[in-house]
């Protein structure tokens, strides 16, 4: 049997609790003078990056490498897919190389789905963020930092917790993928943007929505601000790029407006000035670099969680 | 039918250490430790997950009262480092904590429940391997039950306790456990020819 993580759906609570804790544990190998663990030797990871990324792949590498796994890294300019290949050409070259795990990017939606029930690899494969369906490392990596501060890193830690999830969410991989997972885990999610930025068939989303961003602010644990995705629009989403700040931007004085504990999270990266502003970015509340940190603990988890035994211990089956 | 003559009878299950028992074992390995080490300068007590965890506490505690001050104690996750990571399911990882000192020129005592094969602490010596440099490593174990697979042995034990192989030793701590005891189930031929 083989298993992929491709949705945060595919987590269950024991599943994503489970992610939590190993990650945790990850972590404390950032202290060490040795920042290696023996687990996947002998294991290839492939990166297929059909989509920029600085932050994802120089994760998922770190975190391959520091598992011991050798790390193939894939990127379409400067490969055979510049050249007209096919996704499915490509995973038979990755199939033939002996691939165990692919991380796959790309910009249609779907595309990591495909390449894990087509039959074409027998590797895992783990979706780290497909055109503007999920990122569901991503969202374990947010959901670890919330718990690391509002859970006490305890199982259950993160029942009841506020979370605002504020912007562009029609465009956002990351806000899905968030919302699926912190309903997993108990947390309340509420998705901030104007009605044009929320996804039609938002209702069946297990979350609340608001076009009101001041009246959700005092009431959330934590906040997380999401890029405007410019690249994905076509068309008048909003009348111009100083009312949706105006609106829809964390400034100074809105972060005034959170309670003492409640922290400010961006997946990046960051538009400074457009949907948060660099006084916040750079405040005592903003874990913003604490999340990329945290990216290499989780993904390593996930790794060792798929590949590291006989059969994976969490993620969906085929 | 049965291909073992008391495969279908109940399991037996025997106490061969009690609380008592157990307490004791202990102060006498703390005792040993200190007189090897010719006092407690320099040790680090690394117990591993699960029931070593409880047993390195209680012997620091004893250490502690015998010298007057406290010796680092914490715990050395092997899961990563087993040789059988393979052949099983991934398995949960359980805490490490490397006291804030370091083990590097330290003298180190992997404590552990049960010895049986040896494949635990050879990898508990990879893993240390990884985190520093210690002078010495030392093993103390509170039942060692034979059976080893691999050339290691211990330097301080609670109990000899020869076993078969059919038999399991189970070890429940205070803290993990509701009780203090060490037991032997199985269908042991000494309990058949009894």
């Amino acid at each position: 049997m083989k298993r992929h993580l491709l949705s945060a759906a595919d987590l269950s609570r024991d599943d994503a609790e489970l992610v939590l804790a190993t990650a945790d544990e990850m972590r404390s190998l950032a202290d060490r003078p040795i920042k290696k663990l023996p687990a996947l030797r002998g294991r290839t990871v492939v990166n297929l990056f059909f989509e920029d990324s600085t932050r994802t792949r120089i994760s998922f590498e770190a975190a391959a490498k520091r598992l011991s796994a050798d790390v193939i890294n894939f990127s379409a300019k400067g490969s055979s897919l510049s050249k007209g290949e096919s996704l499915k050409d490509t995973a038979l070259t990755l199939e033939a190389m002996g691939a165990d795990a692919v991380v796959v990017r790309h910009g249609a939606s779907g595309a990591p789905h495909l390449l894990a029930h087509s039959g074409w690899v027998r590797s895992s494969v783990v979706n780290a963020g497909d055109g503007t369906h999920e990122h569901p490392t991503q969202a374990l990596l947010d959901a670890f930092t919330m718990w690391k501060h509002l859970g006490e890193s305890k199982p259950g830690g993160l029942e009841g917790r506020r979370i605002a999830i504020v912007g562009d969410v029609l465009h956002s991989r990351v806000a899905r993928s968030n919302a699926l997972l912190l309903r997993t885990l108990g947390a309340e999610v509420t998705l901030v943007a104007p009605p044009t930025l929320l996804p039609v068939g938002i209702e069946g989303w297990p979350v609340e929505t608001s076009y009101d961003l001041d009246g959700v602010l005092p009431k959330a644990d934590a906040v997380m601000m999401l890029r405007v995705q410019r690249e994905r629009m076509h068309g008048g989403f909003f009348p111009t790029a100083r009312e949706y700040s105006r609106r829809y931007g964390l400034d100074g004085k809105r972060m005034a407006m959170l309670q003492d504990h409640t922290i400010v999270m961006h997946p990046g990266p960051m538009v400074r000035g457009m949907e948060i502003t660099a006084d916040v970015a750079d405040s005592d509340r903003s874990v913003i670099v604490e999340q990329v940190t945290n990216g290499v603990a989780v993904r390593m988890a996930v790794l060792y969680l798929l590949l590291g035994g006989s059969e994976p211990a969490v993620g969906g089956e085929e | 039918m049965p291909a073992h003559p008391y495969e279908e009878s109940v399991p037996l299950s025997r106490v061969v250490l009690d609380a008592g028992d157990i307490t004791r074992a202990l102060t006498r390995i703390s005792h040993e430790i200190l007189e090897r080490n010719k006092g407690a300068d320099d040790l680090v007590l690394l117990g591993i997950p699960s029931r070593g965890v409880p047993l390195a506490r209680r012997i620091a505690e004893r250490i502690a009262s015998v010298e007057g001050h406290d010796v680092p104690v914490g715990s050395l996750d092997i899961t990563m480092y087993r040789d059988d990571l393979r052949l099983k399911p991934a398995r949960a990882l359980l805490p490490t904590e490397i006291p804030p000192g370091g083990i590097d020129g330290k003298v180190v005592v992997l404590v552990d429940d049960v010895l049986f094969s040896g494949r635990t602490i050879r990898a508990a010596l990879d893993a240390l391997g990884d985190i520093g440099r210690p002078t010495a490593v030392r093993l103390a174990v509170l039942v060692d039950r034979g059976h080893r697979e691999l050339p290691i042995r211990a330097d301080f034990v609670g109990k000899n306790l020869p076993t078969s192989l059919v038999e399991r030793v189970k070890v429940r701590l205070l803290g993990v456990d509701d009780v203090d005891a060490v037991t032997i189930e199985g269908f042991g031929p000494q309990e058949g020819a009894r």
